[in-house]
C-alpha cells in the first residue's frame, strides 16, 4: 500500500505542492539528505510533464502521485491519464508539437516542446532507477531512491 | 515561494536578478520579462541566478528561448550561478556548452568573448 497518495488538478500551481510533499515523505522514509534535491526536481519534472500532457490533450482528470516507502527503497510513481498514441510511449510530447506547426521564435511552441523533452532528460540524468511506461490508460514515470534504515525509537 | 524579478542596467548590459523558484508555474513570468527586454532593445542580458532556490526544465526552456531571441539581434545571454544544485541541471542537460556561466555579476558584465 502507498505511504502517501496525492491527486491534484492538472494546474501548474500545484506542482510545487507535489514537490514539497514528495520531499517531506522521502526525508521521513530515510532517503539521504543529499538526494532530496534530486527527489524534488525529479518529481517536479514528472508532474510538470503530466500537467502539460493533460492540458494539451484536454484531459480534466487529476494527476496522480504515489509515494511508497519500501523495505530498502523509496519509490515514486507519477501517472497521467493521457492514453498512448500509435507513435509509442514517450512520443506524446512530440505529437503535441506536431499538431501545432512550429513557428520559429515567437509562438512559444518550440520552447514548450524543448521543455517536454528536457524534462525527461533531466529525470534520466538525475535518477538511476527510472522507468517510463505508457499504455491505453495513460503513462507512468516510476522512480526510486535507496533508503538508509533509521533506528526506530521505542 | 514565488519568483522575484528585478532589472538594472550596467553599461551596455541589462542584469536580470532572479530569486525564488523557477518552475512550470512561475517560468512564464521570466519568459515575459525576457521577451519584454528584447522587445525594448536590450540584447545583452545577464541573468543573475544566485538567489534562485529551484530551477526545472521549464526554466531551462525559458532561458534557451531568451538566448534564441537575443541571438536574433546578435546579442548575448550570460548566466551568473555558483550553486552546485543549479549548475548540475545545466550539466546533465548539456546546457553548460550553450550558456556562458559566470561566478560573479561583475565577471559577466565585463565578459566579451
Amino acid at each position: 500500500m502507498a505511504t502517501v497518495e496525492l491527486r491534484f488538478s492538472a494546474l501548474p500551481e500545484h506542482v510545487r505542492t507535489a514537490r514539497l510533499v514528495a520531499a517531506a515523505v522521502a526525508r521521513r522514509a530515510g532517503v539521504d539528505e543529499a538526494a532530496l534535491d534530486e527527489v524534488r526536481l525529479a518529481v517536479g519534472e514528472a508532474c510538470s510533464r503530466a500537467v502539460g500532457l493533460h492540458r494539451s490533450n484536454g484531459v480534466d482528470m487529476p494527476v496522480r502521485v504515489v509515494l511508497t516507502e519500501e523495505e530498502k527503497k523509496f519509490s515514486i510513481e507519477v501517472g497521467d491519464e493521457v492514453p498512448e498514441t500509435p507513435s509509442g510511449p514517450g512520443a506524446r510530447t512530440a505529437d503535441e508539437a506536431a499538431g501545432h506547426p512550429v513557428a520559429s521564435g515567437e509562438s512559444g511552441t518550440e520552447e514548450a516542446e524543448d521543455e517536454g523533452t528536457m524534462g525527461l532528460a533531466v529525470i534520466s540524468g538525475l535518477v538511476d532507477d527510472v522507468e517510463v511506461t505508457s499504455g491505453p490508460g495513460g503513462g507512468t514515470i516510476r522512480m526510486s531512491w535507496p533508503t538508509t534504515p533509521t533506528v526506530e525509537l521505542p | 515561494m514565488d519568483l522575484s524579478l528585478s532589472t538594472r542596467t550596467v553599461g551596455d548590459r541589462t542584469v536580470v536578478e532572479v530569486g525564488g523558484e523557477i518552475d512550470v508555474y512561475t517560468a512564464p513570468k521570466l519568459r515575459e520579462q525576457l521577451v519584454e527586454l528584447v522587445n525594448d532593445g536590450s540584447y545583452h542580458l545577464v541573468v543573475d541566478m544566485e538567489h534562485v532556490d529551484f530551477l526545472d526544465s521549464t526554466g531551462l526552456g525559458v532561458l534557451v528561448g531568451g538566448l534564441k531571441r537575443v541571438r536574433a539581434h546578435e546579442g548575448s545571454l550570460r548566466l551568473v550561478c555558483n550553486q552546485e544544485r543549479i549548475l548540475k541541471i545545466f550539466r546533465i542537460t548539456g546546457l553548460t556548452k550553450v550558456f556562458p556561466i559566470h561566478t560573479t555579476v561583475d565577471e559577466a558584465v565585463n565578459a566579451t568573448d
